[in-house]
């Protein structure tokens, strides 16, 4: 793709009325929509009215005057921004009157702005510079010699963009970026008249301000007064190529705007249908980690771990992979190795990567870092409804009446989706938030959750049966949805297990810690208050819980008639950027792609005939037994790609005892991760910036994955598998990722017309899309359930057997934070650090205040399983009893605390909750000294030898 | 709340008491439905593997009181 910048309207798409007038427009009739501005119009129809303060991405304003048209039969000149089209209506906008007013106004403009263009990081990428020349600006009659605005500081604090005063035109676009866009309101202008200025919070610095750096306001500006840095020092970009984020499950896609071949910046794809033009800092600024130094780009291998690594050739590395695998086969079985595949690679190489397991291997040792995120929802929406998936698409937001987030934090874990819940929001949604902590949502600007029901951490269940105890002995439910569209009788036995008295909230109030007033308060909203979307994420499946959680909100939602059309649904955040896709791919060891089970004759032989191989009948190991299986001495090889179990799965001290009993790890990443100390070879992996594939996101939305430069290790991932395969005996001729999805579509009756030709030509597919639905499905279980008939099941309150005690008093559960990413080995190696340098552990000021803790001291955090030390952050936003950290930095190792634990159905890790004890510390545990000396000597690279 | 003096810590559990755990886990919150041990059976084929399934059988044998009535009655399903 060549350089172009999209095409900007002006103002927004006018919101659909269905009624459409006529007008003409400089001597041409158009018929648009009701409500479109004369600005839109003019566009739409091939024509470009001069604009500043405008944009389409945000309401119109109306301030820049540059807009002006003239309108027979109407007084003086309107905006054509803020001036909506009417029936019969004649629009001038190239008159030598305008042409007068328009020059006139950006003289003004220019007589306080620096004319160094060509010094200028915007030039030759600023709309003021174009618009100047679009009216025919010629001259500044006003001189440069009065008062002016020019020669202000620069805030160059945000280590992504600057903030030049001097080169602002207070044309309120990056505020109301912030506010309509982003929805943080960090910015303002502050003074008045000539003193108008933008500014971060309260005068303030953007680092230092609310500002959560999502480059709303960067994009939106349009000069250069707020500018990335990387402009700045690389200059504008002379080519774009569209491509899908590699962070997080909201599925964002960018133009990745190119010099040559470097990288300039990311700029969010306004017609990319997850984002709809938005991004988060994440996505927009944080990937430097590409290049980092810290990349390893040579395959290495060792003999044992206590050894320094060994560069070698790929030839040797991928015949020693094999040639290992191959051994400990021939001495342990077949079933004694397997694999993990990533969530963060792309479709086409985890489905290689399961197809490597299952033909090449020979069994179905295949598991997925979905294991320890939403294998519940997996289990719980495949057993209530019949998929594996969320309901909905992201507008569907925009439809909700009532918004219920249980056990998640959007605005940190899904940022660009929290954007337009909060716009949803402030358009008029109520919103109900279940969750132990005070999230932003809770209570922001312009948002305020019309119930929080903070309850203790462990009793989803328990709250979620109350609630739906409310809705059926208040006879709130959907008699007609659940009669038509679900099982009666499971319904009743349902209903009738969730009205005893038992399950009320008054008697589950000692549980829960929520007053029952607040949930029957918020049962009832969720039931009466129109379309109810219910939103979860990892505090509700990472329990022991877990999937009952989720097959209580499948009961709520059916219950409510709250499934089958937009605006309501069930709607799993999945984590990471293609976790639903590695799940669709058949990375779970006891089914294949589509979700079919590994015992089912059929779908076995339709595998069987496309790979010419006998596959086992039999269900593989999960990750944790896995680890078992490796300590027990029956489990001896692990190809993991893309994932560090050994920082991100639970109880730190059980995956490293597992690893160190393997005869042969093999890790394929980036970096030399935490999981990589336990490796004896390791093949270095590729950026989503350098291969060709598909994610698939939280809205089961399929988007391409373009290569925008070359593999700096020299292959794309699906490559390398495709040699590991080789060299262990398979045939495999993948010349191009098309090739894999196209094998996936003739194996998967879900993707069966999902092609990249079709993913070129719409831009994105939701599956399912097959003959049944061919142009996907945005919405699912419209006409009815995929399984049928709803299923409701009963779900009774189980307490967790982590319990707390005297030694062990408070509840630790873990998340994430805004600035970073899972296990933080990209984030970590970002600018992004600016913002979260370290784990904290958040407490409550009286549980800090019993332990004689101020804020910012070190901590030493104990469990059961583990101890480790961080320092503390004492807030309000826990609870008594209840701390909080991330697990984002290795140092901290936060799941040394957490315990093996995991949901009863799928093993997914009771991360949410482990009991602990807080109490001050010296300095670092003996087991983080111990490991960091560990992580050093294994880390080492013996320098090359002397060629003779 | 229980003394945590009560519950093992998860980080000594064997391989064979982890099992166990799991299958009594899964008959408990199955404990509620019509046929609580038909479901745990189905459960137990239907994600574990042979060999865990194997290992099972051995320690119910062994420890007769180990699992729990739903999970014991499940286990003599899947044996059928």
């Amino acid at each position: 793709m060549s350089f172009s910048r999209e095409t900007d309207h002006g103002t927004p798409a006018a919101i659909a009325t269905g009624k459409s007038v006529t007008l003409t427009i400089d001597g041409q009739s158009v018929t648009l929509p009701e409500g479109t501005s004369i600005m839109r119009a003019a566009s739409l129809t091939g024509g470009s009215i001069p604009k500043l303060c405008a944009t389409d991405s945000m309401d119109s304003f109306g301030s820049c005057r540059l807009c002006l048209v003239e309108v027979e039969g109407r007084n003086g000149y309107p905006a054509s921004c803020t001036t909506p089209v009417a029936e019969g209506m004649v629009v001038r906008t190239q008159t030598e009157r305008l042409k007068q007013l328009r020059r006139g106004v950006m003289e003004l403009y220019i007589s306080d702005h620096p004319l160094d263009c060509l010094t200028c990081g915007a030039n030759g990428d600023c709309e003021l510079q174009d618009q100047a020349g679009a009216v025919g600006l010629r001259d500044v009659r006003y001189g440069y010699d009065g008062a002016t605005n020019m020669g202000q500081a620069k805030d160059q604090s945000n280590p992504y963009f600057d903030f030049d005063p001097s080169k602002c035109i207070v044309c309120s676009r990056c505020v109301r970026a912030c506010e309509e866009v982003q929805g943080t309101f960090a910015l303002t202008i502050e003074g008045m008249g000539f003193d108008s200025k933008v500014s971060p919070s309260q005068g303030e610095d953007f680092l230092g301000s609310e500002c959560v750096s999502c480059g709303a306001c960067v994009q939106a500006c349009p000069t250069a007064s707020l500018i990335e840095k990387s402009v700045v020092e690389v200059g504008t970009p002379d080519r774009a190529i569209v491509t899908t984020c590699a962070y997080c499950g909201v599925g964002c896609t960018f133009r990745a705007e190119m010099r040559g071949e470097e990288l300039v910046r990311m700029v969010p794809w306004k017609d990319g249908k997850a984002n709809r033009g938005h991004s988060c800092v994440k996505g927009r600024f944080a990937w430097g980690y590409a290049q980092h130094q810290d990349r390893i780009l040579n395959p290495m291998i060792r003999a044992s771990v206590s050894e320094p690594w060994r560069e070698v050739s790929w030839e040797e590395a991928i015949a020693h992979t094999a040639s290992e695998f191959r051994r400990i086969q021939g001495k342990y079985g077949t079933r004694s190795i397997g694999g993990i595949t990533s969530s963060r690679c792309t479709n086409e190489e985890t489905f290689l990567v399961q197809k490597l397991i299952r033909q090449g291997f020979g069994n179905n040792n295949v598991d997925t870092c979905a294991r320890v995120c939403h294998s519940p929802t997996g289990y719980g929406l495949s057993q209530t409804f019949g998929t594996s998936a969320g309901t909905q698409d992201f507008d569907s937001v925009m439809q909700a009446d009532v918004i219920l987030v249980i056990g998640a934090n959007p605005t940190d874990g899904h940022p660009v989706f929290a954007s337009r819940m909060k716009k949803r929001l402030r358009q008029g949604a109520k919103l109900i938030v279940m969750d132990p902590r005070r999230t932003d949502l809770v209570k922001s600007p312009h948002v305020e959750a019309e119930h929080h029901l903070p309850l203790r951490p462990g009793t989803n269940v328990a709250m979620l049966t109350a609630m739906a105890h409310v809705i059926v002995t208040e006879k709130l439910y959907d008699e007609a949805f659940i009669r038509e569209r679900c099982d009666w009788d499971e319904f009743t036995d349902w209903a009738d297990f969730v009205s005893e008295a038992v399950r009320s909230p008054e008697a589950i109030e000692p549980l829960t810690g929520v007053k029952a007033d607040e949930v029957r308060a918020a049962a009832r909203l969720y039931a009466t208050g129109g379309n109810g979307a219910i939103y979860y994420g990892l505090g509700v499946t990472e329990h022991s819980q877990g999937s009952s959680t989720v097959m209580a909100i499948a009961n709520l939602a059916m219950a409510t008639g709250n499934v089958g059309r937009e605006g309501v649904g069930v709607n799993p955040l999945r984590g990471q950027n293609n976790v639903q896709g590695a799940c669709d791919m058949g990375s779970f060891p006891h089914e294949f792609s589509g979700y079919r089970h590994v015992s089912d004759t059929a779908t076995r032989a339709l595998f069987e005939q496309a790979w010419g191989v006998s596959l086992d009948a039999e269900p593989g190991l999960r990750i944790p037994n896995m680890l078992d299986a490796a300590t027990d001495g029956t489990f001896k090889g692990l190809f993991v790609q893309g994932e560090d179990i050994l920082q991100s799965d639970p109880n730190t001290h059980h995956v490293a005892a597992g690893l160190a009993a393997m005869e042969c790890v093999v890790v394929q990443d980036l970096f030399l991760n935490e999981t990589a100390n336990y490796a004896h070879i390791f093949l270095p992996g590729s950026t989503f910036l350098e291969k060709d594939g598909t994610f698939t996101n939280a809205e089961r939305r399929i988007q391409r994955v373009r290569q925008v430069m070359a593999p700096l290790n020299g292959y794309a991932d699906w490559e390398i598998v495709q040699l590991v395969a080789n060299a262990m005996g398979l045939d495999w001729t993948y010349d191009h990722p098309a090739q894999i999805m196209d094998e996936i579509a003739a194996l998967t009756p879900t993707f069966a017309g999902v092609h990249y030709d079709r993913l070129e030509a719409e831009g994105s597919l939701q599956w399912p899309a097959n003959d049944a639905a061919p142009d996907g499905t945005p919405t699912m279980h419209i006409d009815g359930f995929v399984r049928g008939k709803g299923k409701f099941v009963v779900t009774d309150y189980v307490p967790t057997d982590e319990k707390t005690g005297p030694r062990f008093p408070l509840l630790l559960t873990t998340g994430r934070i805004l600035s970073h990413y899972n296990v933080g080995a990209q984030t970590r190696r970002t600018a992004n650090t600016a913002w979260h340098p370290e784990d904290r552990l958040e407490i409550h000021p009286s549980d800090a205040d019993n332990r004689g803790l101020k804020d910012g001291d070190w901590v030493t955090l104990r469990s059961r399983a583990g101890e480790t030390t961080l320092r503390a952050l004492v807030t309000e936003r826990v609870a008594p009893g209840v701390v909080y950290t991330t697990f984002h930095h290795p140092e901290t190792q936060a799941n040394v605390i957490t315990t093996d634990y995991s949901d009863w159905a799928t093993n997914c890790p009771e991360y949410k909750v482990t009991a602990v004890q807080v109490m001050a510390s010296n300095g670092p545990s003996d087991w983080q000294r111990d490991y960091a000396d560990q992580a050093r000597t294994s880390r080492r690279i013996a320098p090359l030898e002397a060629a003779e | 709340m229980s003394d945590e003096s009560e519950v093992m810590s998860t980080d000594i559990m064997s391989t064979g008491d982890r099992l166990i755990y799991m299958a009594n886990q899964i008959a408990r919150n199955l404990a509620a439905q019509r046929d609580a041990d038909v479901q745990t059976a189905e459960h137990i084929r239907k994600y574990w593997t042979g060999a865990m399934r194997a290992r099972l059988q051995e320690l119910a044998a062994e420890r007769p009181d180990a699992l729990s009535p739903i999970a014991a009655q499940a286990l003599r399903r899947i044996a059928v």
